[in-house]
């Protein structure tokens, strides 16, 4: 057994063993944690495939951003765990069942007998100079110019409704509006009450109390 | 030396794993996305293994460009969640049924 295989079977194993604690654990916090080791090791994987820009990629925008999101929203919502665990034992045979189907369907599509060594063997080593970050974004930026555009326009678009899904506009907070305050008119303001001048007042005939 | 099958195989297993996670968790929706970016690390590892072995780099753009839809993804889930929960005070899939469906 080489290093190699040591390295992937180690991996492996804790991502296998990390992504099913992420399906069966009841407490959506725990279930995202291990969803963040299960990326750390297949981040591992990838550095074995030799795609290092994207094993850092999936570290830094996956764990450092999305799986930070999934956390602050698990715990933003008050969620009742006890609750959470009831559901899990209903539907269970049948969805190991499904899902132990479906994996042994693709493992005899995928298997060694399709994939193995003798039919794609290793390829060559690379260059000492080679640059997957530098040969990446040569392809970005030219043949995959226009997909790469789509792309930023697609974030834009998630940015936007994301904000605009969770805005709550301000309620019952004392601003200034001040196109109101321009728009305004004399007559909205101003008003003329039409009331008869005061009389005036005899001073000689005063009731007699006031003065003592 | 580890060949292309064993890579693939691991996916395959990874996305088996989300697919069960998406048929068990009839409780909450956050499991339920957390199965499909799970999908959707088995796929990119299956893009990778193929990108290697062949020595094509489209595959690891492909990934690229899968990884900007899943963060779309993944942030629009996440603020319908926040209104649906705000709506309705539950992100329970079972009572979430107001299409009657």
């Amino acid at each position: 057994m080489t290093a190699v295989q040591v390295i992937f079977y180690l991996f492996s194993l804790v991502a296998i063993l990390s992504s099913v604690f992420v399906v069966a654990s009841p407490n959506p916090v725990r279930g995202a944690l291990s969803l963040v080791l299960t990326f750390f090791a297949m981040s591992g994987i990838w550095l074995l495939l030799q795609a290092e820009f994207l094993a850092l990629i999936l570290v830094l925008v996956y764990v450092g951003a999305v799986m930070t999101l999934f956390l602050f929203v698990v715990m933003m919502l008050r969620v009742n765990v006890m609750s959470l665990r009831a559901g899990l034992v209903r539907y269970l045979p049948f969805a190991i069942l499904l899902s132990l189907l479906i994996i042994g369907m693709m493992v005899i599509v995928v298997g060694p007998k399709q994939f193995g060594l003798t039919h794609l063997p290793l390829p060559p080593a690379l260059a000492k100079d080679y640059n997957n970050l530098a040969d990446l974004g040569n392809m970005l930026y030219t043949n995959y110019a226009y997909p790469f555009e789509i792309a930023a326009v697609l974030l834009l678009t998630a940015i936007i409704a994301a904000i605009s899904l969770t805005h709550r506009k301000p309620h019952k907070r004392k601003i200034q509006n001040i196109t109101k305050q321009i728009a305004v008119k004399r007559a909205d303001r101003v008003k003329l009450v039409c009331m008869p001048s005061a009389k005036k007042i005899n001073l000689v005939n005063k009731p007699s109390g006031a003065e003592q | 030396m580890v060949a292309l099958s064993n890579f693939l195989i691991l996916a395959a297993i990874l996305f088996g794993v989300g697919i069960a996670g998406i048929l068990i968790n009839r409780k909450n929706i956050i499991v339920l996305l957390m199965s499909i970016e799970l999908m959707l690390l088995a796929v990119n590892t299956n893009f990778i293994a193929f990108s290697y072995f062949l020595g094509n780099n489209t595959g690891q753009l492909f990934v690229f460009f899968i990884l900007t839809v899943a963060a779309a993804e993944a942030a629009i889930g996440l603020a319908i969640m926040m209104v649906l929960f705000r709506k309705s005070g539950t992100i329970e899939v079972d009572k979430l049924d107001a299409l009657k469906g």
